[in-house]
Formats: C-alpha cells, structure tokens, sequence
C-alpha cells in the first residue's frame, strides 16, 4: 500500500518536501526565460544592490512576476480547496462556479465609470463582483431542489458565467474599452509591478491567515452539516467567513492576473492524495502546492514559444481538463 | 396519432413566427449604419434603386440576415436533437462543448493553411464539421462507461470541461499568431456574425438542405430515444446507431451554423424548449417550431445588436448570451 506509506509520514515532512519543491520551481522560474540570466545574477538581484542590466532586469520584471505567481497560485488553490469542503463538492473551483466572470464583469463595469481608478479601488471592484458571482451560483443552486448537488451547481456556474461574461464583453464594446478590459483579465502575469504587489499581497496573506485559521472548523463542516451542528459548531457563522477568505483570495487574484480556471479544482485533489482529508493540513499544503504549480505553469508559458508569451490561463485550461475528466468519472455516484 | 388540434395549433404557431420573422426582416432592412428609409425598400427591392441603396441592401444587409437566419435555424434544430439523445434538457452545442471544437478547428485552419478566398468559403463549414466531429467523439467516449451506458449529466458536464479547455486552446493558438489574424479569432470567439456575403450563403444553404428534411424523417426515432433506453429498444430501436447517426447530425448542423457566426450558445438551448411549451413534445410538431423560432431569435439579437455600440455592434453571441443565460437560470430552477 504505497499510499498509506505517503499517508503515515508526518505532516512537517511533507510540508518540508513541499517547501523545498517551491524553492526549486522558484529558482527555475527565475532562470529559464526570453533572456538568459545565471545563478549569481539571480542572487545578486535579490542580495545585493548593485547594478546591471541581467539584474535589474530580474529585480524589476521577473522577480515580481514570480511572487506574484507564488501568490496567487497558493490564493487560488486554496480559495478552490475551502470551496470544495464547504460545499462538499469534488468540483468547486472558482472559474467554474461564476466568481472570476463575476470579478471580470464588475472590473469591466468599473473600468467604464471611473477610467482613473487606482489599482486599489479596483481590486475592491473585483472582489465585489466576485462575491456577486458566488452568490448567484450558490443562491441558484441553493433553491433549487436538488440542493448543491454537483451537477445542478457547475451548470448554474456555467450559465452565471456566460451572463457575466456577456455582460463584461459587452460593457466593453459599449464604452470602447474592450483592449483595456482584455489587457487586465487576458493578460496573465505579464507586467506585474512591485506597487500592484503592495496592494495584492496583503489581501492575499489575510485570506490565507483567515483560512489556517478556520481549518479545524472546515474539516468539521466538510464531514456534513448535521454533524458540524451537533458538534456544536456555529454554521452559519462559520459559513460566512469561510465565504469572505473565498472572496478577499479570489478577487485579489482575478485583479491580479485575470481569469483562471481548473488551479483551484486540481491542486486541492492533488493535495489530498498525499495528505489525506483533513483541511489543517490540506491547506497549507495546498498552498505551497499551488504556488509551485502556478511558478512551473509560468516558465512554460514563457519558455514554450520565446520570445513571445503563451497565456498561462490557457496552459492551465488544457492541463486542467485531464483532471476534471477525472474528477468527473470518478465522481460518478454524486453526480446523478 | 396527433390530435387535429394540436396539428392546427402548431400551423397557426408556424405561420405566426413567419409572420414575424418577415416583420423583423423588413425593419432590419431599414435600420443600420449607413441610412436607407423605409420608402425606398420597395423600390430599391424591385430594382430600382440609386447604386449606394442596392448596395447597402443586397450586398451588406439582406446576406447578413439571411445568413443569420440560416444559421440560428441550425443550431436551434442541432439543439432539439441534442436535447433528444442525450435525454438531458439542458443540452445545447454551445455548453456542451461542440462549439468550441469547431471553433479550435477553424482557428487551426485559418492560421496554417494558406488563405484562398474562394475555396476558403465552401471549406469552413467541412472544417468545422471535423473539429466537432471528433471533439463530439471525444466528450462520448469518456462520457460512456460500460456499465451504466450514456449517462447524460455526465455527458453535459464532460463537455463542459472539453469547451473550457479548448477556449483555453483557442488563446494558445490567437497568441502565437500575428495580429491580424488575432482580431479575426477575436470576434469570432464572441460571436460575430462575419461570414455576410452572398457564397456564404451557398456555403451553407447544401448542410441545411440536407439535414433539416432528414432530421424531421428522423423525428420519430427521436421520439422514441427520448424514451427510457430499455422502452426504446423493445421497441425495436437499435439505439446505438440511430444516436450516433442523430449525433453526428447535430454536430454537423452546429458546425456548419458556428463556421459563419462564431461562438454563439443558448439558441439550441431556447429554441426548442419553447417549441416544446408551445406544441408539446412530439418532435414531428416540434422541430419546426423550433428551427423557425431559432432562426427568428438569432435574427432578431443581431438586428438589436447591430443598432447598439454603433459602427460594429454588439456580437450576436454576446446579445444572445445576454438572453439565454437568464432563461437557462430559469431551466435550472425549474427542474427538479
């Protein structure tokens, strides 16, 4: 049983391996590009301050690029993990379930009535939009009789989505400001900036925080509702925090790098299968997880056709179907 | 046998929608961006225009509509079928995937092969036709498990998870091409009605002429799939091969439909389940309802569309999202 050998280490091992990946696909990332720089570059940038064209290069364009993949690789995955135990459903991922159409739709929207936002107010914009999202998803589903079941919620996903969407394509063909609404949500990391960090990055480490924390509850709630109520849990409660993490993560994101869908669906499924199901330690392994996925997925796109850029959404979009088959197929049982 | 008044009812349904359709057809005649007043129509109709007015009218907007038209009447009737085999209410080319298969297809042709324009024409619809062929064979395969058979939830939600990979595809493909060719994929993506002259028109005119009359040949072994599997083969259906020809079917009426207009979902999805509120579930009365119904709502979002955003108008796609999505909200709450 090799899996109840990976299952019997402890859990600060496992952590330690999942730490040691990240540092790697970090250094990768920082390697491997349009322009080939070396490991004492590499050091240099970060250690020291001194000067030059590979260093500043790293200092300014690919270093904030990849902590801002570190970011947000662990935000989504995580924002995905604590959908899928909130929800019990193997296919929560919030591309699939409206909260980056909604994101979109609302940054779309505020693009066309305040041009000179600062970055800030349009993060805010996007995680409104986002929380618009998640609430019309599970509001539908949550009327309708079938309850959350998994089918009823990924469609009701699909349909809000199409309606965000349209109504984010459509703001900005009305106003004419489709180019600067695509160059925000299809533009992946390209141009991440050190002052756009400052203001994402806060989000994102609160969220995280807020998400360690309510781990014990999560794992509680996950199992199924009577038993978090006869446990003595507050659910409600519970239920609404656990719903702000998924939307101060979430729309940190999207303002961030755009749409992004299946990185909250796989890594969570990934993750439980080296750390079983309890979310005290399926988070933070998700979030190193996530964040060396989302690294690895970066360098590829930029390594795949340089000098130009592959969206990373997409490299995900075509990873990410084999996994959702996957989840599909197995999932047979819940999903009729 | 079908009661004589439900036979009339579906007459007088049929010739009320194309009433209607000519209505919408002669107010789209006189309204766009370039001006053409409603008294000149007649004349200009009859030949007797200045050059600009027959211009306008028989080269930019009668194409247009017609092939608008022809191309909602597709998808509508690919829609019933869908909805027929798979026995799933919620089917529809667009959610299901088939869309963007055609879509990834037409991409891949249009970048790599050289462009001739007159072949060009009369091979989309065959292109596209493969590209959803084989995604169509793709999203059955791993929807269809021995045990169980063709289970139609997991279908939909396979075919969700081929639709947002090959959309991730598609942004793999528009990245790596050069410019010109971007903002083509672009506005096919969203649904634009761009293929609006005359050849094609008779690029789609052979696809329809066959497959409409056979699909209405073919109503009653639809009547009868959309039985329990068991009823249907005591029957006397072999269901395997009528499905996969009715398949085949629908897919090359939505791949013919999507070559000229791009992107557009929800109208197999409207069309037929209010045909089906109209004249009740026997295909026979249905499938007309519906293919007039599509055609009609498909013409009726372009010439809406075409009025806002002036000089390039709201994608079709976009409009008819705008629509659809709601109304399949509304499915979802419905159903039990």
């Amino acid at each position: 049983m090799v899996k109840e050998d990976i299952r019997s280490i402890p859990l600060i091992y496992k952590l330690l391996a999942g730490l040691l990946f990240l540092l790697a696909a970090f250094v990768i990332a920082m390697l491997f590009g349009a322009a080939e720089t070396t490991l004492s570059d590499v050091w240099m940038a970060i250690t020291s301050f001194a000067t030059g064209d590979k260093i500043s290069l790293i200092r300014d364009l690919r270093l904030p690029r990849e902590i801002a993949a570190i970011f947000v690789g662990s935000a989504l995955a995580i924002a995905g993990a604590v959908m899928q135990g909130m929800t019990r459903n193997p296919l929560a991922d919030p591309g699939l379930l409206g909260l980056t159409a909604g994101a979109q739709a609302a940054l779309a929207i505020a693009l066309a009535l305040l041009p000179t936002a600062h970055y800030f107010a349009l993060m805010l914009a996007c995680m409104i939009g986002a929380a618009v999202g998640a609430i019309l998803v599970f509001g539908i589903s949550a009327i309708t009789r079938g309850g959350f079941s998994a089918l009823r919620i990924v469609l009701a996903g699909v349909a809000v989505s199409s309606l965000l969407y349209a109504i984010a394509e459509g703001v900005g063909l009305a106003f004419k400001i489709s180019k600067d609404v695509s160059m925000w949500t299809a533009g992946g990391l390209i141009g991440t900036t050190w002052g756009q960090l400052q203001v994402i990055v806060p989000c994102i480490v609160g969220g995280i925080l807020l998400s360690l924390l309510l781990s014990k509850q999560l794992t509680i709630l996950s199992l199924s509702e009577e038993v978090a109520v006869g446990l003595g849990q507050k659910t409600t409660r519970i239920k609404i925090l656990l719903f702000l993490v998924i939307i101060l993560l979430t729309g940190a994101s999207v303002a961030l790098i755009g749409n992004m869908t299946f990185v909250g669906l796989m890594v969570p499924h990934i993750v439980r299968a080296i750390v079983g199901t309890d979310y005290r330690s399926i988070i933070p392994m998700s979030a190193l997880v996530g964040a060396s996925f989302m690294l690895m997925a970066d360098t590829l796109g930029r390594t795949l056709n340089a000098p130009y850029e592959t969206p990373i959404a997409a490299i995900i979009a075509i990873m990410g179907l084999p996994f959702f088959l996957f989840v599909v197929r197995r999932g047979g049982r819940i999903l009729s | 046998m079908i009661q004589p008044a439900v036979i009339r009812k579906q007459r007088l349904i049929l010739s009320l929608l194309l009433l209607l359709t000519a209505v919408t057809i002669g107010i789209g005649m006189g309204i766009g961006y370039s001006s053409l007043s409603y008294d000149r129509l007649i004349p200009t109709l009859f030949g007797q225009g200045t050059f600009k007015e027959e211009f306008v009218l028989f080269s930019v907007r009668l194409p247009r509509m017609v092939v608008t038209l022809m191309a909602g009447m597709a998808l509508a009737l690919s829609g019933a079928i869908l909805q027929g085999i798979t026995r799933n209410a919620l089917a529809d080319p667009g959610i299901v995937g088939i869309n963007a298969g055609a879509g990834v297809a037409i991409a891949l042709f249009f970048l790599f092969f050289p462009v001739k324009a007159d072949s060009f024409v009369y091979a989309l619809p065959l292109v596209a036709f493969l590209g959803a062929l084989l995604t169509a064979c793709l999203i059955y395969f791993f929807s269809y498990s021995k045990k169980t058979g063709l289970h139609p939830n997991r279908l939909i939600l396979t075919g969700i998870g081929f639709s947002m990979a090959l959309s991730g595809l598609m942004i793999v493909l528009i990245s790596s091409a050069e410019r010109t060719k971007v903002d083509f994929i672009a506005k096919w993506l969203a649904g634009t009605i761009w293929g609006s002259d005359w050849p094609f028109i008779w690029a789609l005119l052979p696809w329809l002429a066959i497959l409409i009359p056979f699909a209405l040949y073919k109503s009653h072994t639809l009547n009868l799939l959309t039985l329990h599997e068991p009823v249907a083969i005591g029957i006397g259906v072999s269901v395997e091969k009528e499905r996969i020809i009715l398949l085949v079917t629908a897919v090359a009426l939505a791949a013919s439909a999507v070559s000229v207009t791009g992107g557009v979902a929800f109208i197999g999805l409207m069309a037929p389940h209010i045909a089906k509120a109209l004249v009740g579930p026997r295909n026979q009365l249905l499938i007309p309802v519906a293919i007039l119904l599509g055609g009609w709502l498909l013409l009726f979002a372009d010439t809406v569309g075409r009025q806002l955003a002036a000089p390039d108008g709201i994608p079709a796609g976009i409009m008819v999202a705008l629509i659809g999505a709601p109304y399949f909200i509304r499915l979802l709450l419905q159903k039990k």
